[in-house]
């Protein structure tokens, strides 16, 4: 169980690049189809320096992966983009964990 | 004693949660029903629920708001779709802003909670739905993190 979920800096770095809202659009975009980053800059309307700033701190976190093709860079999205999912999935799990002890303990306090 | 088996589809994006209590189907449906009760169990531990409405009938709703440890709050709302006491609630989950108003920006989830009769007690399966992958990371992101990352740290303990 703990093997399989992200180390502290795997989950700040996740949290960090989830939590601007064109960096999440750029993962949506990429994870239908692969993008150029001058496409991806004209449909944010922004430099291409900025874009490439966006995807380097999706690539960190292993959301997307750069693939240079002749003069232009492609962005797809990463394939553990899925596998990420499915540990968000797990953690949205923990929640619940919790919900049921606190239930159980809620039960067995009227008990005794 | 809880037995606890999970599903999950991270395509589909639901989660699916079984837990079986060792009460009868009608006590632990009184932990949903009674507002009481049941805030004292559906905010993470760093983020207690009050429940301000609490109406378990098809078209009813719930209005609630968690308390942070810097005591700010986050409200969110159910809308209920059906409600058969006490066996089965189902439910959109939502957030909303400071007076309680549905945030159309905020994610979204449905559940699905099932309280069936076992030898022992109850079997309750919950099964959560998200929207997006993206309201998905959002949701997990916003205040449950640090609920997440003590439940982490006790499962850690748990396995030291």
């Amino acid at each position: 169980m703990v093997a399989d979920q992200l180390a502290d800096e795997e989950w700040d770095r996740l949290f960090h690049a989830l939590s601007d809202t064109t960096r999440r659009d750029i993962v949506l975009q990429v994870m239908r189809q692969g993008q150029s980053i001058s496409t991806l800059a004209r449909r944010y309307d922004m430099s291409f320096a900025a874009v490439q700033k966006h995807v380097a701190v999706l690539e960190r976190a292993g959301l997307v992966h750069k693939e240079r093709r002749g003069r232009e860079q492609h962005v797809h999205g990463a394939p553990v983009v899925l596998h990420k999912a499915a540990r968000l999935l797990d953690s949205y799990e923990l929640i619940w964990r919790h919900r049921a002890q606190a239930i159980d303990a809620l039960l067995a306090e009227e008990e005794t | 004693m809880t037995v606890i088996s999970t599903e999950r589809d991270a395509d589909q994006l639901t989660l699916t949660f079984v837990a079986e209590f060792a009460a009868p189907v009608e006590r632990v449906w009184q932990v949903w029903a009674d507002a009481r009760q049941l805030e004292r169990w559906w905010g993470p531990p760093t983020w207690p629920a009050t429940f301000e409405v609490l109406e378990l009938a098809p078209g009813g709703r719930a209005s609630y708001y968690m308390t942070g440890p810097e005591g700010e709050k986050s409200r969110g709302w159910w809308r209920i779709t059906a409600a058969d006491e006490p066996n089965r609630l189902e439910f959109e989950d939502g957030f909303a802003d400071e007076n309680g108003t549905p945030s159309d920006s905020m994610p979204t989830t449905t559940a699905v909670v099932t309280l069936e009769a076992t030898a022992t007690g109850t079997r309750m399966v919950t099964l959560s739905r998200f929207t997006s992958l993206e309201q998905m990371e959002q949701l997990v992101q916003m205040g449950m993190e640090e609920g997440m990352r003590q439940a982490m740290g006790q499962i850690d303990a748990l396995l030291a």
